[in-house]
Parts: structure tokens; sequence; C-alpha cells
């Protein structure tokens, strides 16, 4: 008998129309991994993970993804607790304009980056002739098409997460004597904290799958732009197990990193922040 | 029960075409005596993405000459649509950039016949309106500080890319290796890449948004473009009378006014 809240009898027996759509549900996403892994040539995974292109790859991707992070937590905090927390007009534009990236298919995004950031873009050129800056075909390009694609998933997490804590404890953090910028640092932010770590694995996991902005935006160079998505790209056309191995490989990659983020984690990570 | 309804009424549709059809073809075989006209529908071609200007003029003339038919044509880089026919796509015919991804098709018996090389076609350097880079001469691209792109090397354009460089000891690395040879294109038109290697045929269709610099061992370097009808297709007839309409007078015709060798 289990009595944690929210899962013991007090609350009557699960019901049937929940269950079997959810049960449907984890099939329908299960399956098709299912079957890469049965169709996926094991016997050349060990060769293939320690060949050098490989590694440049999945290296580029970890570094690249990771980047993306780092920039969409240091910009799309600040614009989560804008949208949260600032009554200002066009705020539903605002919003609205963060999540286009959301429906874009990527190859829009890339292009539409191009004409943006391209050497002949509207900030590209200029950036070129001043500083003699191009942006793609290089690392930079790569992490600005993850950021491009990454961000919205994190602000409406984030936001969603925001507005979900109760205003009050802003306000009596205010009644005591706190500035906005204390409120947000000690009280809003560590509240969030779930959504906040929701977001960054959203936003980490959209940015090492991307594949259309990156490959239009960036390119598709070993070493520099070749992400493992490119990489299992351009296998595909060549070697379709080989591409089955390295999509194996970066899902392994992504399922670990997630496992280590249990539920325990999060729930350590919203404690401490609130001790704090 | 809306639904129900609208269901029926389609199966009512279905019915109708179902006994329609057949007494179409008859039509079609009663009166014009003949094999062609046989078949109506939809006949669908998968072809190198090299080919779309081309073939879409060909779909147009066999539209004409078939009545009742119409051409789906898709275009993609070679190795994307044998993987796709590999797979099973429904699909009547497919035109390949090279030998070598069709032989791909032909030996896992998804073609019908043996394939007919229909056209060639050779490499040229696509530089954007103005050449600002200043490429004149194909070595140019080797300098320093010149972004180049081209094909990636599972393509067959970038195995002819590959050929020609190595031919002409270009060893400077490429900024980016492109999906297929429209893209390639794309890059040059857009003016974000200094100069990219693309067919001659490109170079024809992209008309006056991009200028051409000649390669030195274009000539000896050449793709050779098969065409063949699949096993798994639908309309194998229509099949049979594109693969006629491409290798014929006209559509060689079509093919050099856009750019492409004679086989």
């Amino acid at each position: 008998m289990r009595t944690r809240a929210g899962r013991g009898p007090a609350v009557g027996r699960a019901p049937l129309r929940l269950l079997l759509p959810a049960a449907l549900a984890v099939a329908f996403l299960t399956l098709p991994l299912v079957a890469l892994l049965t169709r996926t040539p094991w016997s050349q995974l060990l060769g293939r993970l320690t060949s050098q292109a490989v590694l440049q790859a999945l290296r580029l991707s970890v570094v690249t993804s990771l980047a993306a992070v780092a920039v969409v937590t240091v910009v799309g905090v600040p614009l989560a607790w804008a949208l949260a927390r600032l009554d200002f007009p066009g705020r539903s534009l605002v919003r609205a304009l963060v999540i286009v990236p959301l429906v874009l298919p990527p190859v829009v995004g890339g292009v539409a980056l191009l004409t943006a950031f391209g050497r002949r873009g509207l900030v590209g050129a200029p950036l070129d002739t001043a500083f003699g800056l191009t942006l793609p075909y290089t690392t930079a390009a790569v992490v600005v098409a993850h950021t491009f694609v990454a961000l919205p998933f994190f602000v409406l997490s984030v936001e969603g997460a925001l507005r979900a804590t109760d205003r009050e404890f802003d306000v009596v953090a205010a009644t005591l004597g706190a500035s906005r910028w204390t409120t947000f640092r000690t009280v809003s932010l560590p509240l969030a904290g779930p959504g906040l770590l929701a977001g960054l694995v959203l936003a980490w996991a959209r940015a090492l799958g991307e594949f259309g902005a990156t490959i239009t935006f960036a390119g598709n160079f070993p070493g520099t732009t070749r992400t493992m998505p490119n990489a299992i790209y351009v296998e595909l056309q060549s070697d379709p197990d080989a591409a089955l191995v390295l999509s194996v490989i970066l899902m392994a990659v992504s399922v670990a990193v997630l496992a280590l983020l249990r539920d325990r984690w999060f729930d350590v990570a919203v404690q401490g922040a609130v001790r704090r | 029960m809306r639904a129900r309804t609208k269901d029926r009424a389609r199966h009512g549709v279905a019915a109708v075409a179902v006994v329609l059809l057949p007494a179409l073809t008859l039509t079609g075989c009663g009166s014009g005596g003949s094999d062609r006209g046989a078949q109506t529908g939809t006949l669908t071609v998968l072809a190198a993405s090299s080919l779309t200007e081309a073939f879409t003029t060909l779909a147009r003339d066999f539209e004409r000459d078939h009545p009742g038919t119409h051409v789906r044509l898709s275009f993609d880089s070679s190795a994307t649509l044998a993987e796709q026919v590999d797979q099973g796509a429904p699909a009547d015919v497919l035109a390949t950039a090279d030998q070598e991804t069709m032989r791909t098709v032909v030996d896992a018996g998804n073609t019908a016949g043996p394939p007919t090389v229909f056209a060639t076609n050779h490499l040229v350097l696509a530089v954007p309106r103005g050449d600002p880079a200043h490429i004149r001469r194909f070595r140019d691209i080797a300098r320093p500080g010149v972004e180049y792109v081209v094909c990636v090397a599972s393509a067959p354009c970038g195995k002819l890319a590959a050929k020609v460089l190595a031919a002409s000891g270009i060893t400077a690395e490429p900024a980016s290796e492109e999906v297929d040879v429209k893209a390639v294109l794309t890059k040059v038109r857009l003016d974000e890449a200094d100069a990219g290697l693309v067919y001659a045929s490109d170079i024809v269709t992209a008309g006056n948004q991009v200028e051409k610099v000649d390669v030195p061992t274009a000539h000896q370097n050449l793709n050779t473009y098969p065409v063949a009808a699949l096993s798994g297709a639908a309309k194998p007839a229509l099949a049979k009378a594109w693969v006629e309409l491409v290798t014929s007078p006209t559509g060689r015709k079509v093919l050099a006014h856009d750019g492409f060798g004679a086989p």
C-alpha cells in the first residue's frame, strides 16, 4: 500500500479511462525507439564510438548545446521574469513572438538567421564591413542556431513556473524591505526552481537534436559545424547502418543525462534553494 | 453520425471509381489500339535535384501527350531518393545523378529493368553575381580567406567535386559540405559563399543570379544520369513511357537546353 500524497488510496483508484490513453501514449513514443534499437547493427557500435569523426561530432554537439543552454539561461530567465511579473503594453505580442520559432520549420529558421546574421544579412553585413566578422560556417553560428530554437522552450517553461508561484511571496518580501532584485534572487527564482530545471533540460535536449537550422545557417563541416544530427543525416545518405549507430549513441547520451536528473534531484534542488 | 455519413459518401465515390476505372482503361485500349494511353492517373517520378527544371518541363509535355495523367515529381538528393525507394516509397520512376547510386537500387532488385543513361553533367564553379571575391580562375578558391562550398561526399556532386579538386591539386578545405547541389547553389545565390561547385545545368537554370567559372578537368569527370522504371511501379506502362520520353529526341532537346550533355 502506497500512501504518499496524491498516489494513495485516499483519492481512489486510478480511472481506466485515464490509464489506457496514458499507456497508449507511452507505447506510441517508445515503439519507434525500440524499433530503431532492433535495427541497429550493435557489432559496429564500439568501432563507431571510437572513430575520430564520431568523437568529433559528439564533442561538438555537447559543447555547442551546453553553450546554447548557457546563453539561453542568461537571457531567458530575465525575459521569463519580465513576461511573468511586469505589466507592459504589448506583452502578449512579445510572448507570441517568443513562441514563433517553435512553429517555424527549423530550415526556415536557418534561412531567417542567414538573412539576419549572414554576411549579407541585416545585422551580418554591417558586422562584416565594420569588423570583418562573419558568422556562417563557424562553431559560434551553431550556438546561435541552437539558441534560436531552444530559447522559446526555456522561456515558456520558466514563465509558467514563475506564474505558478504565489505572487504574495513577492509582496511579503517587498514589505520586509527587499528590493525587487533581491526578491527575484532569493524568492521568485528559487520557488520557480523545478520549472527552471525543466526548462534547462528541454532547451538542452532541443539544442542537442537541432538539425535544420544548423545545417542551413551554420553549414556542415567536420570539426567546426558538423554536429551529431548533421553527421547522422550525412551517414543516412551513404551508410544507413552507420546512421542508426550514431542515432543510438546520441540517444544514449541524452538518456544518461536525463536519468541523472531524476525526480529526486528536482526536489533536492528546490528544497535547497528555498532553505538558502 | 455525421462522420459516418461522410464515410459512406466516400465509399460511394470509391465504388464509382472502381467501376469506372477499368471501363476507362478498356476504352483507351479499344480506341487507341496501341499501348500508349492504356494507363491514366498519377505517375510518380523521383529525380535528382539537378533535374528539377528539365523534368518539370518534360512533365508538362508528358501530361499533354497522355491525357488524363498527372506527373508527380519529387526532387531530392539522389542518395535520399535511392534510400526512399529501397524503403518501399510508392514511386514509378527513379532518375539519379550518378550510376553508383542507381546501382544500389538495381542491386536491391527494385528496378523493373536495366537503367538507361540519358544525360551527362559536369561541374562548374558558381560565384555570386559581381564576383565579390574576385574569383577568375578555378584555382582562386584555394586563396586564403575564400569561402567555397561543395556537396557532401555522399552525394554524387560531392564525389565529383572531390575528383576535380584533386585533379587540380587543390587542398584548401571548403567552408561547408551541403546536402545537395541546390543547397550549394542557394549559398552562392544568397552571397553567403564566395564560390560553389555546381553542375553546368544548375548555372543554366539559375540564369543571371550567379556567374560561371570553368573547372579545368570538368569534361574528364562527367556524371552520367541513369533513369529506370521501378519494380514497385503502380503504373508500369506510364513509367515505361516516361523513360522513353526522357531518352527521346524531345527529351534530349529539353535536357540540352538546360545545360546537360548527351550520353
